[in-house]
């Protein structure tokens, strides 16, 4: 397991998350991220081959409710909060220039 | 009347001799004045009731009493922001499943509460809306999340509050303020509303004056909802707590997070709260926590993965603020570099990090490995005794700035309240002494669903603690 992340890989990261960084923000947040994982790094002194991971910490079963339609949100409501608005739904800036 | 308990308000509401409105315009008056002060004041409210409800007296058990509730829980018409700047103003169009419980069992909503921004930090100082105070000692940290909830119930400025707790939330911020924080099992309280940090760990609970009150809220709270998939039916009813004596019961002393990296002050409120246990009648024994130590590494990687993945519907386009831009990833992009603080922001690196093709079995995957023997360890645990003990937090109450540079130093503030999270079993903190004038939480956890155990086993000890809370009152 690596422990380092460098400034390219935060580059790459805050891509990923849709995460613009100043030129400035972006060797503090290697620094930052590198200790944490540093420490992170510790579980993989563990031996977890035969362990299987946990996807829900109570026993659940019969979770679904019946599928059956229920009135949703007001078109005006859903919008009401929205930055922009046009022609009944969200308005957004071009996805290209 | 500001005196009194939230179930002895509830009780002299129902016996006619106090008025539930004149109650909330006590406790609204107090409120506004906080929130009016600003940075001279605790700062623990983002937004206090303009006026007390009006029309009839409420119905219901909770007759009218006020309660202040997280910024992060979802209140239709009122703001509800969860500390983030990104949200400022955002008004939702309906109210959350605990919340709405509450208040059809009669409670009024009195004011939001601070918090660290979407819940994130254990010392809100990550808030958007600036830190909270302690009022023990106003230079130093209310713990956090819950931040304004602990700081507003130990100041006298609400009877009662509402938290989450993801991984010591409720529970660290009760201990720094000299409260009772409850975070129950998983699934007993459906997370409808709440603005949403880590789903598998987040859990909404009550802080309050005393053991009682916990009870009573939780009563409440508890049940399936099907708007959350993740509710369950609460096995049995919530009782009021009644014990006095601990008489047979077996408390069990993990050694794993009872001793390095507890200070000193910590160490000595937690030894006498233990022989306080004894003379109750408990039996006092060792058990093994043995992946213990781990949890904090196998948290730090499950809960900022959920965030990275939860926190990707803030983008500026339905709700929240946008930042002006040309194209539509150059929106998003700014929007959430604007919108979120660096706290924020890191987990979301960190969680798109261990999410990340090549790294997601090196770091996810593991770390729901380490979960899943960490809820071994406690089930072998309570095989040995019914309840364990620990301190709720390594230190007392910090300085405000202390330990903002440092997020790993941050994060071991929840060294002895993550475990419980990622077993999703309930705990509790109550105040179990002064360590230099600053209160001590002592954490009692039990297996999931034995909630009644619980607070009766808090109970018991709190009568015999005698805490005396009333020097943070504002």
């Amino acid at each position: 397991m690596r422990g380092v992340i460098d400034n390219d890989e935060v580059m790459h990261v805050a891509r990923l998350a849709r995460l613009a960084l100043r030129e400035d923000e972006i060797e503090p947040m290697a620094r930052e991220l590198s200790a944490v994982l540093d420490h992170i790094a510790r579980i993989g002194e563990l031996d977890l081959d035969d362990v299987a991971p946990t996807s829900h910490v109570v026993e659940l079963t019969g979770a679904l409710r019946a599928d059956e339609p229920r009135p949703c949100l007001p078109r005006e409501v859903a919008l009401a909060q929205a930055p922009a608005v046009s022609e009944g739904g969200f308005q957004v800036p071009s996805p290209q220039r | 009347m500001l005196e009194l308990s939230a179930l002895a308000a509830a009780d002299a509401i129902r016996d006619g001799v106090l008025s539930g409105s004149e109650l909330f315009e006590a406790y609204r008056e107090r409120a506004a004045a906080d929130a009016a002060a600003g940075e001279s004041g605790l700062n623990c409210f983002t937004w206090v009731a303009e006026q007390a409800p009006s029309g009839e007296p409420r119905e219901g058990p909770l007759g009218g009493l006020p309660l202040a509730v997280k910024d992060l829980f979802c209140t239709e018409g009122v703001p509800s922001q969860a500390g983030s700047r990104i949200l400022e103003g955002y008004l939702p169009p309906y109210t959350a499943t605990a919340v709405r419980r509450l208040t059809d069992a009669g409670a009024s909503v009195l004011a939001k509460t601070n918090q660290d921004e979407f819940a994130m930090g254990s010392s809100n100082e990550n808030s958007g809306y600036g830190p909270v105070r302690n009022p023990w000692d106003r230079a130093r940290v209310p713990g956090g999340s819950s931040g304004g909830s602990a700081a507003a119930v130990a100041g006298g400025l609400a009877p009662w509050a509402l938290g989450t707790d993801t991984g010591g939330s409720i529970r660290q911020p009760a201990a720094l303020c000299g409260i009772v924080g409850l975070k129950p099992t998983y699934g007993a309280v459906s997370r409808y509303g709440m603005i949403a940090f880590a789903s598998s760990l987040d859990q909404a609970g009550p802080l309050t004056r005393n053991v009682a009150d916990a009870a009573l809220a939780l009563a409440q709270m508890v049940g399936r909802d099907d708007r959350d998939a993740t509710s369950l039916e609460y096995p049995h009813a919530v009782a009021q707590p009644s014990a006095e004596r601990l008489d047979g019961l077996r408390l069990g002393v993990p050694e794993e997070l009872t001793g390095e990296g507890i200070e000193a002050g910590v160490r000595e409120a937690f030894a006498a709260a233990l022989a306080c246990a004894e003379a109750l009648g408990a039996s006092v024994e060792s058990v093994r926590l043995p992946h213990a130590p781990h949890a904090l590494s196998a948290y730090y990687v499950i809960a900022p993965a959920e965030c990275s993945s939860n926190l990707a519907r803030f983008d500026g386009v339905r709700y929240g603020m946008r930042a002006e831009a040309d194209d539509l990833l150059e929106m998003y992009t700014r929007t959430r570099h604007d919108g979120f603080g660096a706290e924020v922001k890191r987990r979301i690196m960190l969680g798109t990090y261990a999410l990340s093709s090549g790294y997601y079995d090196a770091y996810y995957g593991r770390a729901q490995r380490v979960r899943t023997k960490i809820s071994e360890d406690f089930r072998a645990a309570f095989e040995q005794v019914d309840l364990i003990l620990t301190p709720t937090a390594p230190t007392v109450a910090f300085a405000l700035g202390e330990k903002t540079g440092d997020p790993l130093a941050m994060y071991l503030n929840d060294f002895c309240t993550v475990p419980m999270s990622l077993a999703g079993v309930p705990a509790i903190s109550i105040p179990c002494g002064l360590s230099a004038g600053l209160p001590v939480g002592l954490q009692i956890v039990g297996p999931a669903f034995s909630e009644n155990r619980l607070l009766d086993a808090a109970h018991a000890l709190e009568g015999a603690l005698a805490f005396d809370g009333s020097a943070a009152r504002v």
